[in-house]
């Protein structure tokens, strides 16, 4: 089965310092990794590869240097990588950046799966998978901690808060996956000495035929207007008793509150 | 750190044998050190990582037959942990008499095995009776048609009951004196090959050190290595090839001792400032971290040697071994006196450092007996010199 896993490279910390005056990350001086939730997500294509056989295609959108985050997957094992990168993809919200890479996706040729992890540690959005799903309208599953292919169909686990929910999707679809899935290899020599020699493969706005409107800052609908701490929330008060004791005591404390 | 003119395949081994041992070994090394539990988990690792094989040629599915880069992995191995390091040493110095004098169907049968991670090898030299004064060995090994009996007991094997393949040295023929050693291949679950009791260590915990004890255990003869009568001199070749990766292991214990003190020194604070700040740490600091870097580059300028195809390395490879042990045995000592009290407790690493140093000054020959080598090469090359 042929797969395509969407990666990012982020700064290394979760710890991100914020230029208040830009709202944008400062970069400088901070190491970049491949985004951890990818690494799984490319530890997750590898085991399906070996099991099912087929190719493992890394893609990322980024500047030139992102090229160093795919050539890690290839220490690892990844097939081949494909690295889109333009000035015109600048500013990229996650409407812009899940346009951006489908439209790669459609220029790669086959696929049966898109994998991406469940977020960045970087932005936290956790958009651009789902986003990616949209623009190509193929089904999506998130949070996912295992999968399970059978012909066309994958059979899905997706960890959510209270509970896991089991369910099937036909393929091709877009899967995001969750850290609990797997632990990512380390890169063998081997794999070192492959990436070293490995092509990446260059795509700009161009080659994926991008719609202007959809690319970079003007393309992006949405923008950061502003970033702060949020207050912590108080410790929160558990009531307990008989329902109708409950119902009484919550109602006596909004109404002590003025809430109603 | 001086800068010894790594290849980018060289860093590459560096910076990946750091990275397995940060990932894999760092967070378990105490535990396996209280425990004495075997660490599979960190050689499984190892192997994945495609650095088993380093010193195996590529043909026999190493990565390219090299000291230096063996060296390299070994020190940094043993840099987050001297138990794992040796154990990984071991099995080049168990593979390396198939190496220097295995035929072809031998090295094609063990090799690529060891070089892939998936069996582990051992040497068996010494005996209870046959320390230093290795010619007192007691095993024998008998012939028999197309046999040989082996019947003795190896004291203190590193990798003994965990490894798959053993080289081994008995008397053949006692009459012949050092020349009536042989050495022979052996195989884990051969009738008559069994194992004593894990040793319990002050030091290097987690690497196995048992007995290997033969009871009439017949040995084809296609399993002799090199010739009959050649034992010592497998077994002389071998510890010239391996000293180096002793003088590694030994650099990467003192590195990270020197690594752990300089950390503590930055952080505590007496007399309201950081202890880093006064001199008589400075002192130590500097006299701990030129003896490193002196030892690395005797270690890796052997190591060199050895590469570039140098015939006789008896003498250099010698003066690796001691000195970096040396070094390690002092290091550590003064990297405890860095964190005083702390040093001497187990919730800091530095004590284990210590105890898995003392090895390094002992085995794969006394360094009293590295000091006789050393004494004995001078002697030889002054007196060839003046014919």
């Amino acid at each position: 089965m042929d797969i395509i896993v969407c990666i990012k490279q982020v700064p290394d910390t979760t710890e991100v310092r914020i230029n208040p005056e830009t709202n944008t990350l400062i970069r400088e001086g901070v190491p970049s990794i491949v985004n951890p939730f990818d690494e799984n997500a490319v530890e997750a294509a590898l085991q399906l590869k070996e099991k099912h056989g087929g190719k493992v295609t890394v893609i990322t959108m980024g500047p030139p240097q992102a090229a160093e985050a795919l050539k890690t997957t290839i220490a690892m094992g990844a097939d081949e990588v494909v690295l889109v990168s333009d000035r015109a993809f600048a500013g990229s919200d996650t409407w812009a950046t899940s346009y951006t890479l489908s439209q790669t996706i459609k220029k790669l040729g086959h696929y049966d799966l898109i994998l991406c992890g469940k977020q960045a540690i970087d932005g936290d959005t956790a958009q651009v998978g789902p986003g990616i799903a949209e623009w190509l309208n193929i089904p999506q599953v998130t949070f996912v901690s295992k999968v399970e292919i059978n012909g066309a169909t994958a059979k899905v686990e997706r960890m959510l808060e209270e509970v896991n929910e089991i369910v099937a999707c036909p393929l091709p679809a877009v899967l995001t996956v969750v850290k609990q899935m797997n632990e990512p290899r380390l890169p063998s020599l081997k794999g070192m000495m492959r990436a070293k020699k490995a092509e990446v493969k260059m795509m700009n706005a161009a080659q994926i035929e991008g719609d202007p409107k959809n690319l970079g800052l003007n393309g992006s609908p949405t923008s950061v207007v502003r970033i702060f701490t949020p207050k912590a929330k108080g410790n929160g008060e558990i009531l307990t008793g008989e329902p109708a004791e409950i119902v009484d005591k919550l109602l006596g404390k909004l109404k002590e509150r003025k809430t109603i | 750190m001086l800068d010894y003119g790594l290849t980018e395949e060289q860093q590459m081994i560096r910076d990946l044998a750091r990275k397995v041992s940060l990932e894999k070994v760092l967070p378990k090394r105490a535990e396996w050190d209280e425990t004495g539990e075997f660490p599979w988990e960190a050689l499984k690792a190892y192997a994945a990582a495609d650095l088993c094989g380093l010193y195996i040629p590529e043909e026999l599915g190493g990565m390219g037959q090299s000291e230096f880069n063996f060296c390299l992995a070994t020190e940094e191995i043993s840099r987050v942990c001297g138990g794992v390091g040796v154990t990984f040493a071991a099995s080049a110095l168990g593979s390396v008499p198939i190496l220097l004098f295995g035929t072809d169907e031998q090295k094609k049968k063990y090799m690529p095995d060891i070089a892939a991670g998936k069996k582990l090898a051992a040497f068996g030299l010494t005996e209870a009776n046959a320390g230093s004064d290795a010619a007192g060995m007691e095993t024998t090994a008998k012939k028999d048609g197309d046999y040989y009996i082996l019947n003795g007991t190896k004291q203190w094997i590193t990798n003994g009951g965990e490894a798959e393949t053993y080289s081994v040295i008995a008397i053949s023929d006692k009459s012949k004196g050092p020349r009536g050693a042989s050495a022979f291949i052996l195989e884990k679950g051969m009738p008559g090959f069994t194992f004593g009791k894990k040793e319990n260590k002050m030091g290097i915990r987690c690497s196995a050190t048992r007995e290997l004890v033969f009871q009439d255990c017949k040995v084809h003869k296609s399993q002799l290595l090199g010739k009959e009568g050649a034992g010592f001199i497998v077994a002389m070749k071998t510890l010239d090839m391996t000293r180096p990766g002793i003088g590694a292991q030994a650099v990467g214990i003192a590195q990270g001792a020197l690594d752990e003190a300089l950390k503590y020194a930055r952080e505590r604070v007496q007399f309201g400032k950081p202890i880093s700040s006064i001199q008589a740490i400075q002192h130590i600091l500097a006299d701990m971290a030129t003896q490193v870097e002196a030892a690395r580059a005797l270690v890796y300028a052997c190591a060199r040697m050895v590469d570039a195809g140098a015939k006789d390395i008896t003498l250099p490879a010698s003066q690796a071994k001691l000195f970096a042990s040396d070094v390690a045995m002092k290091v550590t000592i003064d990297a405890i006196q860095v964190l005083g009290g702390y040093g001497y407790m187990k919730e800091y690493p530095v004590e284990k450092m210590a105890r898995d140093a003392k090895i390094t000054q002992i085995y794969e020959g006394t360094n009293q007996i590295q000091r006789n080598q050393i004494a004995l090469s001078l002697i030889k090359e002054l007196a060839s010199s003046k014919k």
